[in-house]
């Protein structure tokens, strides 16, 4: 495993790490354990990191720690023996209405699937959906594992806003909307839950590595945990299991 | 006590070095583009290393002062006036309750950078007062300036030591040619030695298409060995990505924290700054450097500017000058 990591040059400030290249729980759980490690050891002149499906760039400041250095820290750290997978999973519930006006597409992604939308909910809510990573966005998620049945091509005509909470489908991928944004996936429901929040003390909720699993809810559940939301009493459910 | 916004130019931001440690999360960095003409101008008010700036680029903003203060401008030359009177750069200005500062259209570079004694009243939002347009956070209510925007001032600061002393050489950004020097990787491998050599000995031109998120480059196409689909991966300050159409596009400011196109190699940091003051038909070629190489001349700008640093902190000729007249006077006198 380890024979295939690769530590490349991204320039006089980052070095990227290359766990493999196919995307697989496996290889971004060691990413994980990887990250949690480099915090851990509070490596000096690590800037900061960004973890990816298979890679871990690290930016680091030339003023601390030369290249050659830090090239030969990285390979010392990724030839040690990480534990994988001992440790306990974190999930993020996250509350979704679905269908109606809070997922005006969720009659579409179930005629395109030959399903009822009570079937669509119960597949999409029914798994917990490891974070592959954050990009695109501010607390963008890219979740793996979305059931085959339900997949759903993009919108031909992307919409010119989806409204931050917005839960969607492109192609094989769900996902939530962190902020207003245009896009193009179909939309299924909505969650209260600001997976976002700028002015919150820890802005964005979750990290790479930790899972999302959505719970269905109704509309007064929804009201009533937005509520909570905006007076900043919400506090988000997270299951820890082994 | 501050400024007032009477035109705000084309895009006028706050920015400071920006907002580090949210990457993994998505969120891009922003901060200035020039990192040096930033430097400059904090160091001619010994302002803390980061403190936040106003960025101009295109054409510059015209800033009414409601409280004195001290100032400096740098970086390309909008051709600044004050009160109507040319304002010069690179300098530290003494400013009055009153003044309008102006700026016109860029006459050689593309970003301006004011810096400000009396620190700009902005609240810091995950470590940084930068302008995150995009996320519409940080700097001034998370957007560019507008006319009529108000900024205040967060301290009264308007005496610095030495202040005569406060000037330096102004940096040109007049040539037309660039070579920018590069670090090769992460991912040259998928290109093969013909993609590189292309890259290596073209000339590319700078296209409109050029702003604070990256520059497009119009060139030689560049040919991949390997077109398969790569999976994304985190992107450095001037990596230099090769999307399917073969054109180079050079990552800024305001990339996203992650992207999915390979990316032949990185500018190397003390070139950034020249890139970023580059404009549309200007001409680039890249020229590869080793990665020890690179940082070498790193250090050696920071060693640039710690001179800078101690060459505003002594007297200067005219001051000295007066005092040896003094003293020569007063031999006259015993």
């Amino acid at each position: 495993m380890q024979n295939n990591i690769r530590i490349l040059t991204a320039g006089d400030s980052s070095l990227l790490i290359e766990f493999g290249k196919e995307i697989s729980p496996e290889i971004n759980r060691k990413i994980a354990a990887t990250v949690q490690l480099m915090k851990e050891q509070h490596i000096e002149g690590v800037v900061d990191m960004i973890p990816a499906f298979c890679s871990l760039l690290i930016n680091y400041d030339p003023r601390v720690v030369r290249y050659d250095k830090m090239k030969k820290r990285l390979e010392s750290l990724v030839r040690m023996d990480i534990k994988v997978g001992a440790e306990k999973r974190r999930i993020f519930e996250i509350p979704v209405v679905y269908g109606g006006e809070y997922g005006p597409d969720l009659a579409a992604i179930a005629q395109h699937a030959g399903l009822s939308e009570a079937e669509v909910i119960n597949i999409h809510s029914s798994q917990d959906y490891l974070i592959y990573m954050l990009g695109f966005l501010p607390g963008f998620c890219y979740l793996g594992g979305l059931d085959e049945r339900i997949h759903t091509p993009r919108l031909a005509n992307p919409r010119l806003k989806i409204r931050a909470g917005s839960v969607g489908i492109g192609g094989s991928q769900t996902g939530i909307y962190p902020l207003d944004s245009p896009g193009g996936w179909q939309l299924m429901g909505m969650t209260p839950v600001k997976t976002y929040d700028p002015d919150r003390e820890v802005p964005i909720l979750v990290e790479a590595g930790n899972y999302i699993r959505f719970v269905p809810v109704d509309e007064a559940e929804y009201h009533r945990i937005q509520e909570l939301v905006d007076s900043g009493d919400y506090q988000c459910v997270i299951h820890e299991e082994v | 006590m501050g400024i007032r916004i009477i035109k705000a130019g084309m895009m006028t931001t706050v920015q400071d070095l920006g907002r580090t440690g949210y990457q993994s999360q998505g969120f891009p960095v922003a901060g200035v583009m020039d990192v040096r003409s930033f430097q400059i101008a904090n160091l001619l008010l010994d302002n803390p290393e980061n403190e936040a700036v106003l960025e101009f680029s295109l054409i510059g903003p015209t800033l009414e002062f409601t409280a004195g203060t001290l100032i400096a401008i740098t970086g390309g030359d909008f051709q600044p006036t004050i009160n109507g009177e040319p304002a010069p750069m690179y300098k530290a200005i003494d400013i009055h309750k009153g003044d309008v500062l102006k700026f016109g259209s860029a006459r050689t570079g593309s970003r301006g950078y004011i810096a400000f004694s009396s620190y700009l009243k902005i609240p810091v939002v995950m470590g940084s007062r930068c302008t995150n347009m995009k996320s519409s956070i940080g700097g001034f209510k998370g957007r560019k300036l507008q006319d009529g925007d108000y900024i205040g001032f967060r301290i009264k600061r308007r005496y610095l030591p030495f202040f005569l002393s406060r000037t330096l050489d102004i940096d040109e950004f007049n040539q037309e040619d660039t070579v920018l020097r590069v670090i090769m990787g992460p991912q040259d491998d998928l290109f093969g030695k013909q993609g590189i050599d292309i890259f290596l000995n073209s000339e590319y031109t700078v296209t409109s298409d050029f702003d604070r998120m990256g520059c497009r480059l119009e060139g030689p196409y560049i040919p991949r060995k390997d077109t398969a689909d790569m999976i994304s991966d985190g992107i450095a300050f001037g990596s230099i990505q090769v999307p399917a159409h073969g054109k180079p596009i050079i990552l800024l400011a305001d990339r996203q924290t992650t992207g999915g196109y390979p990316k032949i190699a990185t500018v190397a940091s003390v070139d950034i700054p020249w890139l970023v003051q580059r404009k549309p038909d200007h001409k680039i070629r890249f020229k590869a450097i080793s990665v020890q190489e690179a940082q070498r001349l790193y250090l050696e700008e920071l060693e640039e500017l710690n001179r800078m640093r101690k060459r505003i902190h002594q007297p200067c000729r005219e001051v000295l000058e007066c005092r040896q007249v003094s003293r020569r006077i007063r031999r006259l006198f015993p």
